[in-house]
């Protein structure tokens, strides 16, 4: 395991696995964590194919509880694939939801229940295309997911209870979504900037609220954008050639081009306290950059802080594990394990 | 998740198959017309219009277990015969063969040049037959025409689709031990040095802009790998210098080919889910089965020209120890003719596997669209 330390820089060490029932399947964005302040527990997500595991462990990695969600569309039909399994934070209740071929279905944030479900609607898709649902983010009391065709469904969740509604379909993107970030705005309460990604890298930067707004479009450049964050007016991109790019979200403008890895990006996440970023591709790579804004220039800076190769893995998952990025989690194709980080 | 992921999967598949055949057919010393005449059938039945039509459908893929039948039957087109164990070895080969390349595919559309690679040598197997050889041709163009105007993304898909199918997959093979790009615990080696994908940089630079989009600064960082910049861009024409090596024949007569069944116990769950089911295939993948193999035509071997038995392993006696020492959990379950079973369902399947002429059913009265509507439509009376 090659490893690099930069001065007062933290270095990180490998920490205890935590095993899978089912290995991670070769998706984008295929590890999800759940960290609950108020106790010690941190709930992971990982999707193995037709089932997803969620697993809560406690602090040293020790795995508590486990739970295998499938997609049950009928009797005698195989389940359909999953293609993520995302929790969302809202103000009043965290939701598990969980996007597939056919199917959007939320879940109270343990799995344990079952609180609504969508089927995807065909509309105009031709015989050579699959419906799937991909790329899950909470904006204010609204939970986003995209499709195969590119529109993004905007769903109202009430405090608590089932009444959950189809509130809107947002137009933008004419390829299939990948992902989906949220931040909340700066200085303004109940609003939320949003970042869409598509297989043809062009990325959409909303402005939610009872109406969701289109602010910026940044055109792609023939290459997809598996995984996308935002931060403070910052978007961050992770594409299909291994680069990450930063773009000012309001004016849409490229700040920062990083040759990061020598093949596709499959995860990003953020560390909101420190404004750290965490980029795992399939070139074995995970790298941790730090971002800031210059005060004078307003210009967005970014520095490298870490690298960690994880031999003979495709990467297909990774996340900070606490706000201010001490440690993180990552999964691999083919891998039945979660493996974790942590800072010495 | 992608429904152009068939056609690749069914011809790289195919193209290991007669790589392996190959060589078998050369250790074991069989007469070289017999040998082309095996592979001749083969590949001509391969690559039959009305087969390829079917493959080209936009489809899901289904199982291994239901793959494997496609497999049994074109293994069979011919003179030669496999026992259950050989069969079993050449899918596992073949299967590792073709995971291992879509692995270290540079770039997810670098499997269209995987597939050109075995398109190539398939032709080099029948370079005397001009009929087969136009038909690999025709293949090629309805390749070039499907995806030769794919996205990125679109590749991306196929490539996870086709990750998808070979999850879990760990059985170590010989020939890739002793070259070092499979660990002894029966996963690839991905390399962090050599050429970057075409049209990927070598990681390590970190450039800045100003609002005005013009570069200011250009800074380096410590990536952890040593790669090189991509020398040139594989050919996607008929003919041309693909420069990648993956899915070129890597036997050689002189080169035993031996698995090792390690029993991947750490997955065993994920691999009983699929075998619990109570019928060992669904119907959906019935009907893909009937469809797909209805397609096929088989020549039926007329005149005195004997068969022979071809042994994936070195005699006998292994092939036999092979077959009672199979782990539960690596069986594909081929579907056998059970003659205690439903009499008329049996028929049904044993007509589509082309083992004996049916008799004039009185409850057929007229030809249906599709077999696997016939076979549907006969399950449904049941």
């Amino acid at each position: 395991m090659w490893r690099r330390s930069l001065g007062r820089e933290r270095m990180y060490r490998r920490e205890r696995s935590i095993p899978l029932r089912g290995s991670a399947a070769a998706l984008s964005n295929n590890l999800s964590v759940l960290q609950l302040p108020a106790s010690d527990l941190m709930h992971f997500g990982v999707v193995h194919g037709p089932s997803a595991q969620i697993l809560s462990s406690a602090p040293g990695g020790m795995p508590l509880a486990q739970r295998q969600l499938q997609v049950k569309v009928g009797v005698g039909v195989s389940p359909p694939l999953i293609t993520q399994v995302h929790w969302c934070v809202l103000p009043f209740r965290v939701l598990l939801v969980l996007t597939s071929h056919r199917r959007i279905q939320m879940y109270e944030s343990d799995g344990s229940l079952m609180v609504y479900w969508h089927a995807l609607d065909s509309g105009d898709a031709s015989s050579a295309q699959t419906l799937f649902a991909r790329g899950i983010a909470a904006s204010v009391h609204f939970i986003c997911v995209g499709t195969w065709s590119g529109r993004i469904l905007v769903f109202d969740i009430p405090a608590k209870g089932t009444n959950i509604v189809l509130n809107e379909e947002l137009a933008g993107h004419q390829t299939p979504i990948t992902d989906i970030a949220t931040e909340r705005a700066q200085g303004q309460d109940g609003v939320a900037d949003m970042v869409t990604a598509d297989d043809s890298g062009v990325l959409c930067v909303w402005r939610s609220g009872t109406v969701f707004t289109l602010l910026t479009r940044i055109p792609g450049f023939g290459v997809p954008c598996p995984s996308v964050q935002l931060w403070q007016g910052m978007v961050a991109a992770g594409y299909g050639n291994g680069q990450v790019r930063l773009y000012d979200a309001t004016t849409g403008a490229l700040h920062v081009q990083i040759s990061a890895h020598a093949r596709t990006i499959c995860a990003l996440d953020l560390a909101p306290e420190v404004g750290k970023l965490l980029s795992a591709a399939e070139d074995t790579f995970v790298h941790i950059w730090k971002l800031s804004r210059n005060p004078e220039s307003g210009s967005i800076e970014v520095e490298h802080c870490h690298g960690e190769c994880v031999s003979d893995t495709q990467l297909c998952g990774a996340r900070f594990c606490d706000p201010s990025g001490c440690s993180f989690a990552v999964t691999g194709y083919d891998l039945a394990e979660i493996l974790r980080f942590s800072s010495v | 998740m992608s429904v152009r992921t068939l056609p690749l999967l069914f011809l790289n598949l195919g193209g290991e198959m007669l790589y392996v055949l190959d060589q078998r057919l050369r250790a074991q010393n069989i007469p070289g017309d017999k040998a082309r005449k095996v592979l001749n059938d083969i590949i001509s039945t391969m690559f039959n219009r009305k087969f390829m039509e079917e493959l080209f459908k936009p489809q899901e893929l289904y199982s291994k277990k239901a793959l494997r039948t496609v497999y049994d039957r074109l293994a069979h087109a011919s003179i030669m015969r496999l026992n259950q164990a050989s069969m079993d070895k050449l899918y596992d080969l073949m299967t590792m063969a073709f995971k291992y390349q879509v692995l270290l595919c540079p770039r997810p559309k670098d499997v269209l040049l995987v597939t050109f690679n075995h398109l190539d040598s398939i032709k080099g197997f029948i370079q005397d037959s001009p009929t087969i050889l136009h038909q690999v041709d025709e293949t090629f163009r309805q390749l070039t025409e499907i995806y030769g105007n794919l996205s990125a993304g679109e590749f991306q898909m196929i490539r996870q689709t086709l990750l998808i199918f070979f999850q879990d997959l760990h059985i170590r093979v010989s020939t890739f031990l002793k070259d070092k790009v499979q660990n002894s615990n029966g996963r690839f080696v991905l390399p962090v040095s050599g050429p970057v994908p075409w049209g990927t940089e070598v990681p390590g630079v970190i450039r800045i802009f100003n609002d005005k989009g013009e570069e200011v600064k250009k800074t380096g960082f410590k990536h952890g790998g040593n790669y090189v910049a991509a020398q040139k861009e594989g050919a996607f024409e008929l003919y041309g210098d693909r420069v990648l090596k993956l899915g070129t024949n890597m036997y050689s007569a002189n080169r035993p080919v031996e698995t090792h069944m390690s029993a991947t116990s750490k997955n065993l769950a994920s691999k009983t889910q699929e075998n619990i089911a109570p019928n060992p295939l669904a119907k959906e993948e019935l009907n893909f089965l009937a469809r797909l193999m209805g397609g096929m035509e088989i020549k039926k071997t007329s005149g005195p020209e004997p068969g022979f038995r071809l042994n994936l392993f070195t005699t006998d006696e292994e092939e036999e120890h092979a077959a009672l020492s199979r782990p539960e959990e690596l069986s594909y379950e081929v579907i056998n003719i059970q003659a205690t079973q439903d009499q008329q369902r049996n028929e049904e399947l044993a007509r589509i596997m082309g083992e004996f002429e049916i008799t004039e059913q009185p409850e057929i009265t007229e030809q249906s669209t599709s077999k696997g509507d016939d076979l549907l439509a006969m399950m449904d009376r049941l």
